[in-house]
C-alpha cells in the first residue's frame, strides 16, 4: 500500500488530482477501523495529517473558521465558547480518539452519528472544499447528502468548516446505552440565534443523515415570541409548549431499528432531549451576560 | 524461544493471609508481559479459518484450488483431510474439528489455511468456494422442544433434562408468586483473543503454545485428533489474558497443530476480536418460569422452577451448566418441597458453554427477583424474608445433599447491610459525568430516581457429580549462588486472577523460604484441572501444600539424619529463621542442608461427589460460597439511562489467602455482572451474531462502573487447604440480580430480562411475556438422559 505525505495543502491537493484513488486520511480513528473490518481496502493513503493549513482554527469578527485537521482535544481547549461544539467533542469516544480524530475527518465520513454534525448543522456551518481547481463554500446540507455520503469530489480537499457565531445559548447532547465511548443512538443540538429570534435543532443518528426540525423550530421561536420571551428572558415558556416543541422534534425523526436501538427508542429520546434542550436554553437567557 | 509465561520470582516475605504484590503485576502494567497473541518463532505460517455463514446447511461441495494456487497459501485442509479422530468436545465429542457434511451454526469452521502472512491467509479464506444448500434452522429455545423441530443433534434436541422432587412437591402454601424471567446471550469478552503457536518436532510430534484454561483437557481432545499418542503433543501455557470460561473449550488448537504437521513448520492463530465473538462459547440464555409458595409469616414452603437453556449447536459444558443453574433454583434459601426441571437443548445458535458464574447467574437473577416479589406479596421487608429463610450449615438442599461445611449465609448479608452507602453529593450537585448517560451531556440530573436493591447467591466450588477432580504439583527446594530457591511446577493456569501470587505465598509459608520461582505451566506434569469453577486456589493451592510439607518431610528426615541417628532426634521439628529445629535445638541452616535438592511431586484431590438420582438427590456438590451485593442505582425515568451508583459485596472466602487478590475479584466480578445486568448481550438474528465487535458488544466503561466496597467472611472451610473456598464467581452471580433489583426499586418497573434496555426503564417495551412453561421433555428411564463423566 502506497502513501503520500505531502507538506502542505498544496502539495496535497496535487497529489488528490493526480490520484484520486488515495484516500485522505487524518486521524484514522474511522479509516483503520474500516480497514481492520476488512470493508476497505484503499490502494493508497494521502496522509493529510501533517498540513499545516488544516490545523487551524481562525476567527474574523463573528465567523469562526475550524480547520480541518483540529483534533477534538483541541477543540475543548482553544473553543471553549462554542458550547455546544465542545459539548460534542466532550462526548467523542475517549482521550486517545479525542486527540486523534478530526472534524474533517467526521464529516469526511459523514456517518449520521457522527457527533460533531448535528451541532455543525445548528450551527448553520459552511464546508469549505479546495481542489487543484479551486476552493468551494457548500452549506453542511449540500455537504451531507446521505447516509456516509458527502458531495467531495476525488479530487477535493475538505479545509475547514465556517459558520457565524449564533449570538444565544446552545447545547448538544447524546444519548447512547453506555456512559461513555458509544456510537450515539440518538444526538440533538439546539442553537438560539438571539438575532434573528430563531431555535435551530438538528437531529444526528435518527435518519439517513443529520436532519434538522424546521417545524419545531418555528414551533419554538413562535412559543417564544407568544411568552414575550425574546425580549423578555424572565417570561420563559408554558409546560405545554415545551412539552409540544419535543412533540414535533420527535416527529421530525426519521429513525430505524438496529442493534443499538429501537426505532421507538430513538423517536422518544429527541422529544425528551428537545424539552430538555430548550429548557437550558430558555434558563441560560436568564442568567447575565458574563 | 516463544516463551510467553516465563518462569517468575516472586517478592519475598510475604506468606499466606498477606496482601501480597502481584508477581505478574508489573510485566502487565508495563506491557512486558507476553500474551498468547503476542507468540513468535522464525519462519512461522499464519493460519486462517473458513467459517460457516449459515446456522443449518448441506455442504454440497469445497473447492480449495482458488486458495491453493495464491502465492505464500501453504496448506488447505478441509474434512476431507482430517488424518485421525474427527470430532472433539469437552464431556462428549460431537463437536467436528472441520465440518463434514453439515454445518450446525454460524461460525462453525469449515475449513483452514496456512500461509506466510495473515493477510495472504485472509485472502485464502476468502478464495475458498463452499456451495452449502441451507437447511431449516432452529435458533428458538422452545421451538427446538417441540416434536416437529429440526433435529439440531443425532441424539435430538434435549441436550440433558434435571429433573429435582425435593419433599412434597405439591405442597400447598398460603402466598405464591409467580414470575417469567429472560436472559440474553453474554460473552466473556477476554481482552487477549484466542492465539497459539505450533511447533513441529524432531519426534513426530507437536509443541503447542496456547492460551487455554486447562492444558490436559486440551491435550485429551487434540492427540487423538491428531492421531498421535499423549506424550507426543505437548502443551505449553502461552500467555492468557482473561479467560471467564471462553477457553475452556478448544478453539484453535487442532486446527493449528494439523497444519503445523502437515506443512513441517510452525504455525500460528491470532483471531481478531471479530473472530473470536464467533471461535468461543458464550453464557447460555435462559428462559425461566419460576412460582415461590410461602406461609404467610414468610416461612418458604416451596418452589416450582422450570429452566430452559440454550445449549446451542453442540454439547461443550452445557450438562453442567443446566445442573447448576437447576441445583441452585432455590436460592440460598431453605426450601422443604421443591419440583425443578431444568433442561438445556440443543439449537442453531452459537455453542454455550462455560461463564464466570456457570448456571448459577441465570438462577439468581430468578430467585431473588422472586423473593423481591414475594416479600411485596407478603407486606415484608425484603430483607427480613431472606433472613427468615437463610440456609446455614446443616442445611439440606433440594437434592437432598446437606451441607456439611461452612454455610455462613446470615453473616455474609448482614455484613453487606452494613456496608457504608455511597457518599455522593444530590443529583443536581454532581459531576454531570457521574449522572445517568455520563458524557452524553443528556440531563441535569431531571427525573432522576434512586433504588436500592440487594441480591443473595451462592454456588459450588469445584467440579461436581462424582468427577474425579484433581491437580498435580512438584516442589522443588535447593540452594543457588543466591541463597535457598523454591520452584513450584504444575499445569494449573494463571489467567490473570493471581494464582501465582497465592502459590507462591503458600511456598513461602510452608517452606520459610523468601524466594519462589514458578516454572511455566505445561504438560510435563500432570493434570491440574481447570482454571474454572473457582477451584484452582483450593485445588492447586491444595497440591503445593502438600507437596510443600513433603519436602519438608525430606529436609527434616535430612536434618535428623545428619544430626547422627545416635543423637535420636524424633521431632516434631519445626523450620524457623532458615534453621531446622528439633523441640529448642538447632538441627542446621536450611542452607547447608540443601547440598542436593530435595523434591516432591503430590496429587491433590477433593472428596468425592456423587450424581443425582432420577428425581434429582444426590450430594453432587463439594462445597458452596455464598454472596451478597447491594445496588445503588441512579435512573433517567425519561430517557431510561442508568448510572449504577455504588456496588457493596460481601463473599464467603473461607480464607482470604490475599485480601487484595479477593477484593479484585470481587470487583471484577461485579463489573461482568453489571455487565449483563445493563449492556452485554450478543445479538442473535436467525443464529447469526449481529454485533460480533466491541463497537456494538457494550462492556462497562470506567464512566459505567462504581466503586465497589467489598468484604469477606471468612469461616474456614473444614478439609480444604488453609480453609479457603474459591473466590472467581461469587459476585458475578449476584451483580446482575443486585443491579435488576435496584432498578426495579427505582422505576417500579417488572424488569424481568437483562439486560435492561432503556427501551424498559423508560416504559417503551413492557416486560416480556411467556404463554406458559416450556414443556417438560419426555425423559426415558429413570435417570436424567445425560451421563455426564
Ligand atoms: C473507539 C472509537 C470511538 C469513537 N467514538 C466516536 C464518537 O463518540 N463520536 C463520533 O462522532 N465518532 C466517533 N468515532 C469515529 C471517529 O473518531 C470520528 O468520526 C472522527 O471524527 C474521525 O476523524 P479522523 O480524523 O480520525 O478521520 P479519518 O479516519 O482519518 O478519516 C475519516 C474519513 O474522512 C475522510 N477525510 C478525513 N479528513 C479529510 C479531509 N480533510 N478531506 C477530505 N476527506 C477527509 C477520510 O478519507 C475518511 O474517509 C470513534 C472511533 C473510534 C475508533
Amino acid at each position: 500500500m502506497k502513501v503520500y505525505r505531502p507538506s502542505s495543502l498544496g502539495e496535497a491537493l496535487d497529489v488528490r488530482a493526480a490520484h484520486p484513488e488515495a484516500v485522505p486520511i487524518a486521524g484514522g480513528t474511522d479509516l483503520m477501523v474500516e480497514l481492520n473490518f476488512g470493508r476497505r481496502r484503499p490502494e493508497a493513503f494521502v496522509d493529510i495529517s501533517r498540513l499545516p493549513e488544516l490545523g487551524v482554527i481562525r476567527r474574523e469578527g463573528d465567523t469562526v473558521s475550524l480547520g480541518a485537521g483540529v483534533p477534538y482535544a483541541r477543540i475543548i481547549r482553544e473553543l471553549p465558547d462554542q458550547v455546544a461544539l465542545v459539548q460534542a467533542a466532550r462526548t467523542v469516544g475517549s482521550p486517545q480518539i479525542r486527540t486523534r480524530g478530526t472534524v474533517g475527518g467526521n464529516l469526511g465520513t459523514g456517518s449520521p452519528a457522527g457527533d460533531a454534525l448535528p451541532v455543525l448543522a445548528a450551527y448553520d456551518a459552511r464546508i469549505v472544499l479546495a481542489s487543484a481547481r479551486g476552493t468551494r463554500r457548500i452549506s453542511w446540507r449540500d455537504f451531507l447528502v446521505g447516509p456516509k455520503r458527502t458531495a467531495l469530489a476525488p479530487d477535493e480537499l475538505i479545509v475547514a468548516a465556517e459558520w457565524d457565531v449564533p449570538q444565544g445559548p446552545g447545547s448538544f447532547s447524546k444519548v447512547g446505552t453506555r456512559n461513555a465511548m458509544v456510537i450515539a443512538i440518538a444526538g440533538l443540538s439546539l442553537q438560539v440565534d438571539e438575532a434573528a429570534r430563531g431555535v435551530r435543532v438538528a437531529l444526528g443518528s435518527v435518519g439517513p443523515t443529520i436532519l434538522r426540525a424546521p417545524d419545531a423550530e418555528a414551533f419554538g421561536a413562535g412559543a417564544l415570541d407568544e411568552s414575550g420571551a425574546w425580549a423578555n428572558p424572565e417570561a420563559g415558556v408554558p409546560e405545554a409548549a415545551l412539552a409540544r416543541f419535543g412533540e414535533l422534534v420527535a416527529a421530525a425523526a426519521k429513525p430505524i431499528d438496529d442493534v443499538r436501538g429501537t426505532a421507538a427508542y430513538r423517536r422518544h429520546a429527541c422529544g425528551v432531549l428537545a424539552r430538555r434542550a430548550l429548557t437550558w436554553a430558555l434558563a441560560d437567557r436568564r442568567l447575565p451576560a458574563s | 524461544m516463544p516463551v510467553a509465561d516465563r518462569a517468575v520470582e516472586a517478592r519475598p516475605g510475604l506468606g499466606v493471609g498477606v496482601s501480597a504484590p502481584r508477581v505478574d503485576g508489573t510485566p502487565k502494567a508495563l506491557g512486558a508481559f507476553a500474551y498468547g497473541s503476542d507468540l513468535w518463532v522464525e519462519g512461522m505460517l499464519f493460519g486462517g479459518t473458513l467459517r460457516s455463514p449459515h446456522p443449518s446447511a448441506r455442504i454440497v461441495s469445497i473447492d480449495v484450488s482458488g486458495a491453493i494456487v495464491l502465492p505464500g497459501v501453504r496448506r488447505v485442509m478441509t474434512a476431507a483431510d482430517l488424518p485421525a479422530k474427527r470430532r472433539y468436545g469437552l464431556d462428549v465429542a460431537d463437536q467436528p474439528v472441520l465440518a463434514e457434511d453439515v454445518v450446525r451454526y454460524v461460525g462453525e469452521p469449515v475449513a483452514i489455511v496456512a500461509a506466510d502472512t495473515p493477510e495472504t491467509a485472509r485472502e485464502a479464506v476468502a478464495a475458498i468456494r463452499v456451495e452449502y444448500e441451507p437447511l431449516p434452522a432452529v435458533t428458538d429455545m422452545e421451538a427446538a422442544l417441540r416434536p416437529d423441530a429440526p433435529r439440531v443433534s443425532e441424539l435430538g434436541n434435549v441436550l440433558r433434562h434435571i429433573r429435582i422432587v425435593h419433599g412434597d412437591a405439591d405442597a400447598e402454601a398460603d402466598v405464591w408468586v409467580e414470575g417469567y424471567y429472560e436472559i440474553g446471550m453474554q460473552d466473556q469478552a477476554p481482552l487477549g483473543p484466542e492465539a497459539g503457536l505450533a511447533i513441529p518436532a524432531a519426534d513426530g510430534g507437536v509443541d503447542l503454545h496456547v492460551s487455554t484454561q486447562w492444558l490436559h483437557s486440551d491435550l485429551w481432545q487434540i492427540a487423538p485428533c491428531l492421531g498421535l499418542p499423549e506424550d507426543r503433543v505437548r502443551l505449553h501455557l502461552a500467555g492468557v489474558g482473561g479467560a471467564f470460561g471462553a477457553r475452556e473449550d478448544l478453539h484453535m488448537q487442532i486446527h493449528a497443530c494439523l497444519l503445523a504437521l502437515a506443512t513441517g513448520r510452525p504455525v500460528k492463530f491470532s483471531y481478531g476480536r471479530e473472530e473470536s465473538f464467533h471461535g468461543h462459547v458464550h453464557r447460555h440464555p435462559a428462559r425461566m418460569w419460576f412460582r415461590t409458595g410461602a406461609r404467610r409469616d414468610g416461612t418458604l414452603v416451596n418452589t416450582q422452577a422450570r429452566i430452559l437453556l440454550d445449549g446451542g449447536a453442540y454439547t461443550s459444558s452445557s450438562p453442567a451448566v443446566i445442573l447448576n443453574a437447576s441445583t441452585f433454583a432455590a436460592g440460598p434459601y431453605e426450601m422443604p418441597n421443591a419440583r425443578i426441571e431444568g433442561t438445556a437443548v440443543y439449537t442453531n445458535n452459537p455453542p454455550a458453554g462455560a461463564m464466570r458464574g456457570f448456571g448459577a447467574v441465570q438462577a439468581c437473577f430468578a430467585h431473588e427477583a422472586q423473593m423481591d416479589r414475594l416479600a411485596a406479596a407478603l407486606g415484608m421487608d425484603p430483607l427480613e424474608l431472606r433472613r427468615r429463610n437463610l440456609l446455614h450449615t446443616g442445611s439440606v438442599l433440594p437434592t437432598g445433599q446437606v451441607i456439611h461445611g461452612s454455610a455462613p449465609a446470615r453473616e455474609v448479608l448482614e455484613r453487606c447491610v452494613a456496608l457504608p452507602g455511597p457518599a455522593d453529593p444530590a443529583p443536581g450537585e454532581r459531576d454531570p459525568l457521574l449522572l445517568p448517560g455520563g458524557a452524553g451531556n443528556v440531563g441535569r440530573g431531571e427525573h432522576v430516581r434512586r433504588g436500592v436493591g440487594y441480591a443473595l447467591g451462592y454456588k459450588n466450588i469445584a467440579y461436581s457429580e462424582g468427577f474425579d477432580d484433581s491437580c498435580e504439583a512438584v516442589v522443588r527446594l535447593e540452594c543457588d549462588p543466591d541463597g535457598v530457591v523454591a520452584s513450584v511446577h504444575t499445569a494449573a493456569v494463571e489467567v490473570g486472577q493471581g494464582l501465582h501470587t497465592v502459590l507462591a505465598q503458600i511456598v513461602r509459608t510452608e517452606l520459610g523460604v523468601d524466594r519462589v520461582v514458578q516454572l511455566q505451566a505445561d504438560t510435563a506434569v500432570g493434570s491440574a484441572g481447570s482454571t474454572s469453577a473457582s477451584r484452582q486456589t483450593v485445588m492447586a493451592g491444595g497440591a503445593v501444600e502438600l507437596a510443600c510439607s513433603r519436602v519438608r518431610e525430606h529436609l527434616f528426615a535430612r536434618a535428623a539424619a545428619r544430626a547422627g541417628a545416635g543423637a535420636g532426634f524424633q521431632g516434631p521439628f519445626r523450620l524457623s529463621d532458615g534453621h531446622v529445629f528439633s523441640g529448642d535445638t538447632p538441627l542446621g541452616r536450611v542452607e547447608d542442608l540443601l547440598d542436593t535438592p530435595l523434591e516432591a511431586t503430590e496429587v491433590y484431590r477433593h472428596r468425592p461427589t456423587n450424581r443425582l438420582d432420577g428425581r434429582g438427590q444426590g450430594e453432587p456438590h463439594l462445597m458452596f460460597a455464598f454472596g451478597a451485593m447491594r445496588a445503588v442505582v441512579d435512573v433517567d425515568e425519561d430517557l431510561g439511562l442508568v448510572r449504577v451508583v455504588q456496588l457493596a459485596g460481601v463473599q464467603d472466602v473461607g480464607r482470604a489467602l490475599n485480601p487484595r487478590g479477593v477484593a479484585s475479584q470481587i470487583e471484577g466480578g461485579a463489573a461482568q455482572g453489571l455487565g449483563l445486568a445493563l449492556l452485554e448481550e450478543i445479538q442473535l438474528r436467525d443464529g447469526h451474531i449481529a454485533n460480533a465487535s466491541f463497537t456494538d458488544y457494550l462492556l462497562p466503561t470506567i464512566l459505567d462502573m462504581p466503586p465497589v466496597v467489598s468484604d469477606v467472611v471468612e469461616e474456614p472451610e473444614p478439609g480444604s487447604p488453609y480453609g479457603a473456598k474459591g473466590v472467581g464467581e461469587g459476585s458475578t452471580i449476584v451483580a446482575t440480580a443486585a443491579v435488576a433489583a435496584a432498578l426495579r426499586a427505582a422505576t417500579g418497573r417488572e424488569l424481568n430480562r437483562v439486560p435492561v434496555t432503556p427501551d424498559d426503564l423508560a416504559g417503551l417495551a413492557g416486560p416480556r411475556t411467556s404463554a406458559g412453561p416450556a414443556p417438560v421433555p419426555d425423559v426415558p428411564g429413570p435417570r436424567p438422559v445425560y451421563e455426564y463423566r
